[in-house]
Parts: C-alpha cells; structure tokens; sequence
C-alpha cells in the first residue's frame, strides 16, 4: 500500500538511534575496559593513537592496518560487530527512505506532502509543537542524501578509522549525528528542526574533538561549538518571532497563514525581513558564511570521514535546507532575499581566494566548501531556491567524494596532509586518483558532469531572476574561475609531478582497502551522472529535479510573493552566451593551474615573493581570526571581569585578603577590614533597596 | 518629584512624620559631622588601646566566651517565653475549652522534646 | 466567663490543608527523638526515616490534590498551585535527603540535628508556598531561613563554611527587617494582610496611588529578591553557596528558590498588573541585570561549586523574565523552570559531590579532567545536567527557557528575550568549561577515584537525570499541570 510504507516514515531516524544504543553499549562493556586495560598507566588521556598513523606502524604497536579490527594482542570480536552495525543502521534508513520516496512519488504532485505526529512534545493552550515528521520533495532531497551519502561514509569509514582504538565510540559519535541530521531534515516544525540542529551540532563538536589529546582539535570543537551558539541564538528568536506572528511553528501552518496574515496587515515587510534575518544569522552559522565561516576550517581538525560527512556533504548544508524550506518567509522581504544573495556571493569570492594560498589539503577542501556553500545561498537570495537544493545535491556527491579522496591519499602517506610533501601519488593510488579527479572535473564546471548543471543554473538564475542582477552573475563566474584553479592546484601539486614524499613514507604508500575505494567509486559515478536528473530545458534535458521540488516551491510563489520563482525567461541565445563564458573561465582557471604547477613551478614562489603583502593577507585567510579575537573575544573577556569586579570581587577579593592577612597579624585590624565587608554587602543591599523603592514611587506618582 | 512632593502636602496625615523623621536624622548626622569637622584629630598609641576607667588592660579586650553560658541562656529564652505564653493562656483557661487544653499541649509537648533532648545532649550538665 | 465559640469544622478542615507541613514537623521531631536512642553506628537509619517522612508527605500532599482548601480562616491554602510547589519543594528534599546516606558518611554530617533542620526548614518552604496571608508567608520564610543558617555553617571546622553562614545570617537577618517593615506598611495602607484581599483592593486608586503602599511593597520584594538572590541583592550567595556543605549548597539552590518564587508568584501574579508601568520596569530592570551579572560573573570561576553559585544566579534572573512576563503563560513558564531546575541543579551538585574528594579545594575545575571517559555514567550524567542548564535541546532546561522568553515576547518583552537569549548563550562557555575538561583534557597523574555513591544515592542521580530528560521530550503534561495551578490562582 503506498501509505503503507509512508506509514514507516518514524523508522528512518529510528536506525541510527539504535545504532546509537547498541554501539554505546558496546562501547561501554567491550571498549572501555579494554582501552583502560591498554591504556593502563598513565591513564587514557596520555597515549592515544594520533592521525599520523605512521609512528603506529613502524612500531607495530595499535595494529597493523587493512583487516579492519585488530588489536595488538587480540583482535577485539566487539569491533567486527560495530563494523556492521554501524553502516547497517544507517543503510536501512536509506532503504526505508528510498521506499518512503518511491511511495511519495506515486502520489500526484499537489499531494505529496506527508505528515506523521508521533506524539504532542510541547502543547499547552493554542500553541502545539508536536514530535512529528514530514516527508515532501525537499525533506526526502534532503533524507536521501543525507542516509545514502552517509552510509557511504559509514562503510568508508571502517577501513579508515581501523587503526583507531576508541572505535566504537566513534560510530556511536556518527550514529548519533545521523539520528540529530534526520531528525534535522524530517522535522515538521521550527522547534523539533532547532532540535536537530542543536543536536547536528553537539555532535560535530565531539566529533571535530574525536582527537583530543590534540591541543588544536579539542580547541576547534570548542569553537565550533561557540560560534555556531551565536547562530542558534539567531535561530531561535527566528522561531519565538515566527511563534508570536503566526501562533504556530509547523511549517504546514506558517506558510499556509501567509496570505491571511499578509493581507490583515499584521505580517508587515518589516516583520518578515526581521524573522528572515534571524533565520539567516542562524544558516551563517550552522552553514559557515561570512561573518560566522571562521569555525569550519579549523573543524578539519576532526577525522576526514567527518570532515567529508558533517563539514561538507550534510550538517553544513543544513542552513541551505533551513533557508529553503522557509523560503515562502524569505520571498516576503525583499530586503532579506538581497542580503542573502550578497552574502553567498561574497562568501563564494572571499572563501575561494583564501583556498588559492592553503598548502593543507583539508583546509583547501574546507574554504572550497564555504565557498560553494555561498553559491547555494546565492540561489536562495536570487529566489531559486530549486537550483541552490540542486546544488546542494550535487555539491554532497562531489564534495564527500574530494574529501573521502583527500582522506584515502592522507591514509597512505601516513597522515601527511601538506600538499608540499606529496606529488606523484597517481602512481600508488590509481583508484583514489581516478575518483578525485572526476569530482575535481565536476566541482570545475566542466560540461556534462554533475557540477556543470547545478552551478550553471545558479549563475544563471543569478542573472535573469528578478532578484538577481548582472553583478551577482559576476561575481558567481568569477569565483567558478577560481575554483577550478583552486582544484587543479590541489590535483597536480598531490597527484602529478616528482614525488616530494619523506622516503620513510615512501615506503608505506599503498592503495586503501576495499572498503574505502568502494564508496569512492559509488561516489564518482554520482559525481559524474548525478547532474541529469536537472539538465535544463535549453539543452534538451526536461529538468526533473526543478519538477520534482516545484509542488514545495510553486505553493510558496503562490502564497509569497508575485512568481518570482517563474520570471519571464529571456532569450535562449542569452542563456547559451553566459553558460560559454563560466564555462570559458572555468577552462581558464583549469589552464593558469597547469601553467603554474605543471609548467612553470618556479612562478608561484615567485608570484608570492613579487607581493609580499598580497600573499601574505591571502595566506594568514585575511586575518580574520585574529580580528575577532582582538574585536571580540578580547572584549567579552574584559567586559565580563569588569561586571565581576564591579558587583564582586570589590568585596569577595578584598574578604580573600583579609583572611590571608588576618592569618599573618592577627591583629584586630582585620576584624575591622572584615566588619566592614560584610557591611559593604549590606550596603550594596541597602542602596538597591533605595533605588528600587525610589524608583517605584517616583513612576507611579509622576503621571 | 514635584509630583511626589504634591502627594505629599501638609494636609497629608504623614506630613509631621516626615518633619520629625527629617529633624531626627538631620540633627544626628548634624552633630556626628560636626564634631568629625570641629574636632582635633591626633592619633597616637594610646588612643587605639582600650578605654578600661584609665587603668591600663591587663588582656585583650577579645575575650573567648565559653560556648555554655550562650546554650544556658538561648535555653532559659526559650522556656521564658514558654512562661509568657503559658499565663494569658491561664487567664482564659476556663472559656477556652478542651480545645485550648489541647492546643497547649501540644505547644508544650514540642517544647518538652526540645527539653529532652537538649538534656540527653548534655546541654544542661557544667563541665 | 462564656466560652469562646469553636469552629470544630473549621479547625479540622484547616489542619487537613496542612497536612504534609504536619508530617514533615513530625518527622522531624521523631528525628530527634530517635536520634537520642539510636547508638553512633545506627545514625544512618535517621536519614532513612527522613526520606520515609519526605515520601509520606508527597503521598498526603498527593491525596489531599489539587482542589482549593482553605484553612485557618485564609491565612493559608492548598490550591493548586500550591500543590505544584508542595510537590517540587518536597520532590528536591527527598533527593536531597536520598544523597545525605552518601554525603553525611564522608563529610561527617550524619547527625540528627542535620536531618531535623533540614526537614524544619523543608516545612517553612510549604508554609510559604501556601501562605496566602503575607505573615504566613513571613513566617514560613523565617521557618525557611533560619534552619538554613545552621546548615550553611555546619561544618564547624571549616572557616568558609562558618564564613558563609555568619554573612548569609546577618544580612538575612538585614533583609528580613526589609520584609516585614513592607508587610506593615502595606497594612497600614491597606488595613490587611491578606493577599487576595489586598488584590481586589487594588482597583482602588487611594491604594494604589499610596506611596505608603508602594514603599511597603517595594520593601517586600527587596525582601524576596534577597531570597532568591537577584543582583543587587545576591552578594551573599557565592559566599554562602560555596561555604554550605554541599548538599546543602544543592538543596538551597532547588528548594529555597522554589519556596521564595512560589510566595513571590503569589504576590506578583495577583497585585502587580494593577501597578503594571512602575512594577515592570522594576521587574525589568532586575531581570536583566540578575542574567547578566551572573552570567558573567560565572565565567571567571574556576572552582565548580562557586561557579554553580554563579548560575544559580543567573537562574534566578531567567526565572524573573517569565515574572516579568506575568499572565497565564509567564506563570507557567515560572513554575515549570522552577520544577526544571530543581532537577538539574541537585544533579549537578550530586555529581560533583562524588567527584570532589573534600569540600573547597575539591571543587576545582583541574578535579576534573579527564574523568569523562574512565568513568563514563559520572561523566554522561555531569554533561546531561549541564547541557540542560546551558539549555540546549532535548533537555527540559531547553523546554523551561523556551517558554520563559517565548512568554517574554508574547507579553512584548522582545528585548528581555533577546537579552536572556544572548545570556545563554554566554552560558554554554562555562557549562561547557567542566565537560571539556572531562573529556578533552589529559587526566593527570593518579587519577582521582570518585566516591562509590550509595544506592540511594544513584537512584537520586537516575531520578534527576530521567527527569531532565523526560521533562525535555515528553513536557506535555507536567506544563498542562502548571498551567491548571496557575489558572487556580487568577480565578
């Protein structure tokens, strides 16, 4: 029956919870006592494995590495089983959210919307925020990326992280963040969303800590964590505004009390762009755009599956789906729409330069990420929000892909990840190079893959919406252009070229096992042919994917704003003209990469020497990290001590002193220093309460 | 505070109130500022000793107290004030009823259990 | 002489509203009569008579329900809402009581008078939470706090612990003075003491317009602002909440407050929409000052038990917003997040108490690195609690501030929101201090080994944290619960 199955919509986050509790148990009776037992003394902190697994193998001492699960001694049996349960819950999700789907898809177009309460989580009077999910196009984009890429993960993950020894407690870390991004993406209303993305994000933190006797990862969960709660912070008085405008918070009700609202004049423009900005501050922030980016490369700290799962394929995305599915909110302001087109597309420019000067291949990755991120916030600003959830799509595929790649390349060099210490690794790792080079092909622009469509129609949309302008198109193609330069950088200084390995780790280059080259494969296929779902009606494609969202979208144009989704399309000839010249640019970024670093490799060190001072603000990412710290973390810290002293420490401080002194003369000097303490807090009580009851009669006798 | 003071007029059955409480504290703090700023002020050794009728203190003038004579005398508070409370009592006993036994009774009963236990505690024996 | 008449009905009806306040006062005078026979080594059975004594009166408080009984001609109520904070008030004293088989074994409080006071005081808090006569309320709060004092410097030897008590004493003694000198100008004004009275009177502008009564209830909130400890008033809890004995630093936080806010509630709920502009600016004022002094001030603190002191603070001040709120939806908001953080807030001390070796020094946030993993319940519990103090979804605390600031912006206190919003915020920094510290941070040499709690005691620690918990996912019934008590008061 086909609400039969929709029926079973609950069991999709209901997997890797059970993922959660099962691995947790088993980290809890299996792993622990045996990593303490290892550990022995000195206690766990001191001696875990690092991600330069190079020591471990000269050493022979967590394991040798490929079988998956071994151990030292003894092949823990428990780690076989987390092996399979982990990727196993995750890849029944994706079975039932492929049926829940397909069933969906059978429905006719205006119906394909389904709501399932499981239970009321907050009801008191006219207000409900029930636990419940809905599945409509957007959500099940949404689900079946996130469960089909993430299972990928999960397996590639096994072979990565086989010489790790808190191996259960790192499934059980990406289980969890499956159940918070399900939870995140299905939800039917704003809190149970705000649920998933507090939860996406906690899970992040452990995650991006997953390494904690690293002084840098521990510090860059920490910061993750704090510069995303200034986001959420947004966020949430997004939803209290929504709450107190439309009475609700499921997205059902919101959109469909749009038009009443609207035309009784309590929705003003004003409110809407209020609400949107809020919601946007929390996208920034969950999403990594300008002003709150700064947290995501330093995440790259984490391990590289989470990196290509959490920093790049899904979590990160999440402000993009936010952004989406309050896109009815977002076609009411004009001005919001604006400010989130000038954002993306100063995000996508600004991030892409810095990647230019990155020698880390994570973090070229990571400011790639940001960037394309800006792109899909470009969509939505421009009012396509169909082509930013294309993109999104797309980006998944080929983006896990180049960071699953990145980590398969990092794996065999032994943990190496500054791309001045590789070269010529094509020879060892044909599979990883084929792979990566496709996804680099498809992130370029190059016709036909993937990224070609997605981009194309943004940049497009950019240009001929009615929100968009000629300036953003710029903007857009020009970031493109440096992305593919970016990429091809990244490709030939790893792959092509003498090899600038350290010989020892020379020595241990191989292939990686099956269970990572398989994802990789799978990936490259989606990377290369995930595109024609939404090839557009110009070059001879009916564009699914558009179709296939537009029930969700078209209602919102219908209800929102005057069919800014649907603007009169210009010429066709126009259309060719422009997707020429980004494609003609992204070629051109393609040849300066090989100029520079298959031709010339002399000329960047010499680009560098020429503007020192150019290279140099490129390089250290604009200093924008130390600017916050001076602007803002500097001011917190001092505003705060001064509020202590203020109320406290006068007095506090000064009881400490006298006891220390009190203890050193004895003298009667200190029971007077002392009486007058406790009278100074008495004093402080008295001043309060004349100020308050001053206060109170001054207010009521003064009309 | 114009309003404040026109709530506040002489018709107002607070007004001499406020004059005496104004004479008051003007007085007090009057005569304290005005010795502070009349009077020499020559500190010395002698000045901060303790004042004992011009005989010179033989002991700190911080004498620990034993924490016994406090305990007897919150003690004989406490059933001084059960004294108090047991004579109007007395005085109504008749009109007040069983209920006033009873209610009696249970005043005191809860002060007997202070009583014993404070004795079983050893409160009550000098050592 | 005539008789004077009796109101047998009355008089019984009345010692039925009282019902748990009376097994609680007789619980502990069994206490202390027990505690005369029982030999040194059976003192523990005192604890477990408390907690017997604490579970009957939840269980009288339970059959008595939340139908409106009036008792001792008004001067007291058992209405819903005061079922509602009977509940919390005595929910806090059996954890805490459940924790003393544990905590009075090490630091040596395993003594009759403890438990005694603590159930003395315990009885003050109902008296408050049920008082409808402002002397009632007076009385109960002085029941309250002087068995608090006592406990805050039980610990003779210790010179903070008699420290905090001398300061919390003297100016509790000061506050004291604020609350009954307003108590009496309102009756001057008013010529009663009863709050509904003075509520329905409040239409009348010669009281409302009185500066006498204004002053009076003025005073009287300084008084309940000194309890529940809002800046400017708060300079004795650090000081106070750091020298306690633990458990009693945890018991103050959950059900001192919880008394104070309750008799507050009260007040505030019936009398101040009449005198609405002067009142909310106050209100206001205190509010946001409350979140933000704490707030800040907890994040300089190294030392756990200071810096809970600190956040207990800023508790207070978030509270306040759903005061200043007012209405069916800000009283709600009050009574669920008072419930909410009873739960969490003895949780979190339970933990840290068996993670502390000794009190002071103990409490050092150094204590706890790298506990996380090598004792992983400890470590998940100490995270739950504080997650759900920062307010971070799915923990009740997100559930109480959601409806704390979301009755702020009904009532059109966007700015108070914010500002409470942006205040949690901050908070996250050090709530999330400890739980670095405990997972990500090397432990040092000779790793401390926690207590072994009790079984009692685990079973407080379970009880709070499935509570927390199921409070976050599953409120629905416990808000429609506080709803119900506080539609009892306005009607």
């Amino acid at each position: 029956m086909v609400s039969g199955v929709l029926d079973y919509l609950w069991l999709v986050p209901a997997f890797p919870l059970l993922g959660v509790i099962l691995n947790g148990v088993l980290a809890l009776i299996a792993e622990r006592p045996f990593l303490l037992k290892e550990a022995g003394l000195p206690p766990p902190g001191g001696s875990h494995g690092h991600p330069s697994r190079g020591n471990s193998h000269a050493t022979e001492a967590p394991g040798s590495h490929g079988s998956g699960a071994s151990g030292p001694h003894s092949a823990p049996v428990y780690r076989n089983v987390v092996a399979f349960l982990a990727p196993g819950a995750v890849g029944a999700s994706f079975v039932v959210a492929l049926l829940c789907v397909l069933s969906l898809a059978a429905r006719p177009p205006e119906g394909r919307t389904f709501v399932q309460i499981l239970f009321p989580w907050i009801q008191s009077g006219s207000f409900l925020a029930p636990v419940g999910f809905q599945l409509d196009p957007l959500s099940s984009v949404m689900a079946l990326v996130v469960t089909g890429v993430g299972f990928l993960i999960h397996v590639y993950s096994v072979g990565y992280m086989s010489h790790e020894r808190a191996f259960a407690r790192y499934f059980v870390y990406l289980n969890l963040f499956m159940f918070a991004m399900l939870m995140l993406v299905l939800a039917n209303n704003y809190l149970l969303m705000f649920v998933g993305w507090e939860g996406v994000g906690l899970c992040s933190y452990l995650l991006i800590g997953y390494w904690y006797e690293k002084q840098s990862a521990s510090d860059a969960g920490k910061k993750a964590f704090i510069v995303n709660r200034i986001g959420d912070f947004g966020f949430l008085l997004g939803v209290f505004l929504i709450f107190w405008t439309f009475g609700s918070v499921s997205f059902t009700d919101v959109f469909a009390r749009i038009p009443l609202l609207r035309d009784s004049g309590v929705l003003t423009a004003g409110m809407a762009t209020a609400i949107t900005l809020l919601l946007f501050l929390g996208a920034t922030g969950k999403s990594a755009q300008i002003p709150l980016y700064v947290w995501l490369p330093d995440a790259m700290e984490g391990p590289t599956p989470v990196s290509a799962l959490i920093h790049a394929a899904t979590m990160v995305t999440a402000g993009v789906y936010m952004v989406a599915r309050s896109s009815a909110l977002f076609l009411l302001s004009p001005d919001a729409m604006s400010v989130v087109a000038v954002i993306g597309a100063a995000t996508a420019i600004f991030s892409a330069t810095i990647g230019i000067c990155q020698t880390d291949i994570k973090r070229v990755l990571a400011y790639s990420t940001v960037s394309q991120l800006g792109y899909m916030f470009l969509a939505c600003g421009v009012g396509a929000f169909a082509a930013g959830i294309f993109h999104l799509m797309t980006h998944a595929f080929f983006k896990a892909l180049l960071f699953l790649g990145s980590g398969s390349v990092i794996h065999a060099l032994s943990g190496e990840q500054d791309m001045r210490k590789m070269g010529g690794v094509r020879r060892y790792l044909p599979v990883t190079f084929v792979t990566m080079f496709a996804a680099t092909l498809a992130i370029s622009g190059i016709p036909g893959l993937s990224g070609f469509f997605s981009k194309d129609e943004i940049l497009w949309q950019s240009f001929s919406s009615p929100h968009g302008s000629p300036a953003l198109w710029f903007v857009g193609a020009l970031a493109a252009g440096i992305t593919a330069f970016y990429m091809f950088r990244l490709v030939f200084l790893t792959f092509y070229g003498g090899s600038r390995m350290d010989p020892e780790v020379e020595k241990h280059v191989h292939e990686s096992p099956w269970t990572m080259t398989v994802p990789l494969s799978i990936l490259a296929v989606l990377s290369v042919a995930g595109g024609w779902v939404g090839i557009p009606a110009s070059l001879g494609g009916d564009n699914r994917f558009e179709e296939w969202l537009a029930p969700v979208f078209r209602s919102v144009a219908a209800a929102g704003a005057h069919g800014a989704a649907t603007g009169a399309h210009p010429s066709v000839s126009l259309e060719f003209g422009l997707m020429g010249i980004s494609v003609g640019v992204a070629l051109a970024g393609i040849g300066i990469a090989y100029f520079l670093y298959r031709l010339r490799t002399s000329k960047p060190a010499e680009i560098a020497r020429r503007v020192p001072a150019l290279y140099d603000l490129v390089y250290h990412k604009y200093y924008v990290d130390e600017i916050y710290e001076w602007a803002v973390v500097r001011r917190v810290v001092d505003g705060s001590v001064w509020l202590w002293q203020m109320f406290d420490a006068l007095f506090i401080d000064g009881i400490v002193n006298g006891i220390a002194d009190g203890v050193r003369s004895a003298g009667d000097r200190v029971r007077r220093l002392q009486a007058g303490i406790v009278g100074g807090y008495a004093f402080s009580l008295l001043a309060g309460a004349v100020l308050l009851v001053g206060y109170i009669l001054y207010r009521s006798m003064v009309p | 505070m114009s309003g404040l003071l026109a709530s506040l007029q002489f018709s107002s059955p607070y007004f001499p109130v406020i004059v005496l409480m104004a004479v008051a504290v003007g007085l007090s703090a009057g005569f304290v500022f005005l010795s502070q700023w009349v009077g020499p002020k020559r500190y010395d050794r002698t000045k901060y000793s303790e004042y004992e009728c011009g005989v010179d203190p033989l002991t700190t003038s911080t004498v620990r107290i034993s924490v016994k004579f406090f305990l007897v005398a919150i003690l004989f508070l406490l059933f001084d004030l059960e004294t108090t409370f047991l004579y109007p009592w007395a005085v109504l006993y008749r009109s007040l009823g069983l209920f006033g036994f009873v209610e009696m009774g249970v005043f005191v009963g809860i002060l007997l259990v202070g009583l014993v236990y404070a004795w079983k505690k050893g409160a009550l024996e000098w050592q | 002489m005539t008789p004077i008449a009796m109101d047998t009905g009355a008089l019984v009806r009345g010692l039925y509203c009282i019902l748990p306040e009376m097994v609680v006062i007789g619980t502990a005078i069994l206490v202390l009569l027990a505690d005369l026979l029982l030999p040194e080594e059976g003192k523990k059975r005192l604890c477990h008579l408390s907690v017997a004594g604490v579970a009957a009166a939840i269980l009288s408080a339970l059959w008595l329900g939340p139908g409106k009984i009036e008792g001792f001609s008004g001067m007291i109520v058992h209405d819903g809402m005061g079922l509602f904070f009977t509940l919390t008030i005595l929910a806090a004293a059996l954890l805490t009581l459940m924790m003393a088989t544990g905590y009075s074994e090490w630091e040596g409080t395993q003594k009759g008078e403890f438990y005694a006071l603590i159930l003395l005081s315990t009885s003050g808090m109902l008296f408050m939470a049920e008082g409808t006569d402002l002397m009632t309320v007076f009385l109960g709060l002085e029941t309250l706090s002087i068995p608090i004092y006592c406990l805050v410097g039980f610990h003779r030897g210790r010179m903070r612990s008699l420290e905090g008590a001398m300061k919390y004493f003297l100016l509790g003694a000061f506050s004291s003075g604020f609350f009954l000198y307003g108590i009496a100008l309102m009756y001057a004004a008013a010529g009663t003491t009863r709050i509904p009275v003075i509520a329905s009177m409040m239409r009348d502008a010669r009281l409302y317009g009185n500066p006498v009564f204004l002053a009076g209830i003025g005073l009287l909130l300084v008084g309940f602002a000194f309890k529940v400890s809002l800046v400017p008033f708060h300079m004795w809890t650090p000081d106070a909440y750091e020298g306690a004995p633990t458990l009693v630093t945890a018991f103050m936080g959950a059900a001192v407050k919880a008394a104070a806010f309750a008799a507050l509630l009260r007040v505030v709920l019936l009398t101040f929409p009449a005198i609405l502009p002067a009142m909310s600016g106050v209100l206001w004022v205190l509010a946001a000052l409350t979140m933000t002094v704490g707030n800040f001030s907890a994040l300089l603190q190294n030392n756990m038990k200071r810096m809970l002191a600190y956040s207990s603070i800023a508790h207070a001040g978030y509270i306040l917003v759903g005061l200043t709120a007012g209405g069916v939806a800000g009283g709600q908001a009050v009574l669920f997040y008072v419930l909410v953080y009873a739960f969490m807030n003895l949780g979190a001390f339970g933990v840290i108490m068996l993670v502390a070796q000794r009190e002071d020094d103990g409490y050092d946030i150094d204590n706890f690195a790298g506990i996380g993993f090598r004792y992983p319940v400890l470590g998940g519990l100490l995270s739950l609690f504080l997650v759900s103090l920062a307010g971070i979804p799915p923990t009740a605390g997100f559930v109480g501030k959601f409806y704390l600031f979301g009755a702020a912006v009904r009532s059109g206190y966007v700015g108070l929101a914010v500002l409470g919003v942006l205040n949690s915020a901050v908070s996250v920094y050090y709530y999330l201090r400890p739980v670095v510290s405990m997972y990500m941070a090397p432990a040092p040499e000779g790793i401390p080994v926690p207590r072994p709690p009790r079984s009692a005691f685990s079973f407080a620690l379970c009880a709070s944290a499935a509570a927390v918990l199921l409070l976050g996912v599953m409120p629905a019934s416990a808000l429609e619960f506080a709803e119900r008590s506080v539609l009892s008061l306005l009607m």
